[in-house]
């Protein structure tokens, strides 16, 4: 499906700034509830920006938030250009993480985020280089259940 | 039980929201990790934490949370503030620990979030 065929908003945001960390993901969440989205794929929408999002703020210099919106799916593209992750499948494991006291005291870095991610997406991709950032490619369907 | 039940019983500063103390709550959930709130949170929850930054305030609108409660007498930050009232979520602080607190809603018969959310029960 083409991107053409629906919405696209795109965002950009800062690593670091823990003052504005969720901002993005306050207005995607707004925007879905403007456009009448089911509440439950809302939730799960707005999990899922809020921590990709916070993943750019505490591993990234910047990242480039892309929300595409078409009658069948919503599809969220984080790009970012930052530490990236040597073992995706470390990362992707509940409990792993890298974060410093600074990103836990701000109540993250407990390596729940990209478990989180995959959790509420009914479709996941993640590619990452070290040294060069990483790229969450992530789908919601609109029309039906989540599958578990 | 409403926040204004909520308030008087844990003796807490209203520190926004005044005009929504009447909001019925139905359950809550307590943690001082966002991650984990946004894994076991959905809308309604009243969210209990001590932890007081602006991420505290986004967490509580990304899942839809009817409230906060700071325990330990925290209070938000400016940003935390600033987007609450933005967003229409009301805060109260409470001078009592985590412990405390929960101890205090859950003996009033406020459930856990767990004990109502089907999202437990889908990760079973």
């Amino acid at each position: 499906m083409s991107e053409d065929d629906g919405l696209v908003q795109t965002f950009e945001i800062t690593g670091g700034d823990f003052n504005r960390a969720g901002r993005v993901s306050i207005q995607i969440k707004d925007l879905l509830k403007e456009i009448g989205i089911e509440p439950e794929i809302i939730l799960r929408a707005a999990i899922v920006a809020y921590e990709a999002e916070m993943n750019v703020v505490m591993y990234a210099q910047k990242g480039h938030f892309q929300v595409s919106l078409t009658p069948a799916s919503i599809r969220m593209i984080v790009q970012d250009e930052g530490a990236g992750i040597p073992d995706i499948g470390l990362a992707l494991q509940e409990g792993y993480s890298t974060a410093s006291n600074a990103m836990r005291e701000m109540g993250f870095g407990a390596g729940m985020g990209l478990p989180n991610i995959k959790k509420n997406a009914d479709q996941f991709e993640i590619v990452s280089e070290v040294g060069i950032g990483t790229r969450l490619d992530i789908v919601l369907y609109l029309n039906k259940a989540k599958k578990e | 039980m409403n926040l204004r039940d909520i308030q008087k019983l844990l003796q807490a500063e209203v520190i926004c929201g005044e005009d929504r103390l009447d909001t019925e709550i139905e359950y809550a959930g307590a943690s001082d990790l966002m991650s984990d709130v946004l894994a076991f949170g959905r809308p309604g929850l009243l969210l209990i934490t001590g932890l007081s930054n602006t991420q505290s305030v986004c967490t509580a609108e990304i899942i839809g949370a009817k409230a906060i409660v700071y325990v330990r007498g925290k209070k938000p930050d400016k940003e935390g503030a600033a987007l609450a009232v933005k967003k229409g979520i009301p805060i109260l602080s409470t001078r009592f620990m985590m412990y405390r607190t929960c101890g205090l809603l859950f003996s009033q018969g406020l459930p856990g979030i767990t004990e109502v959310s089907g999202r437990e029960k889908q990760k079973q």
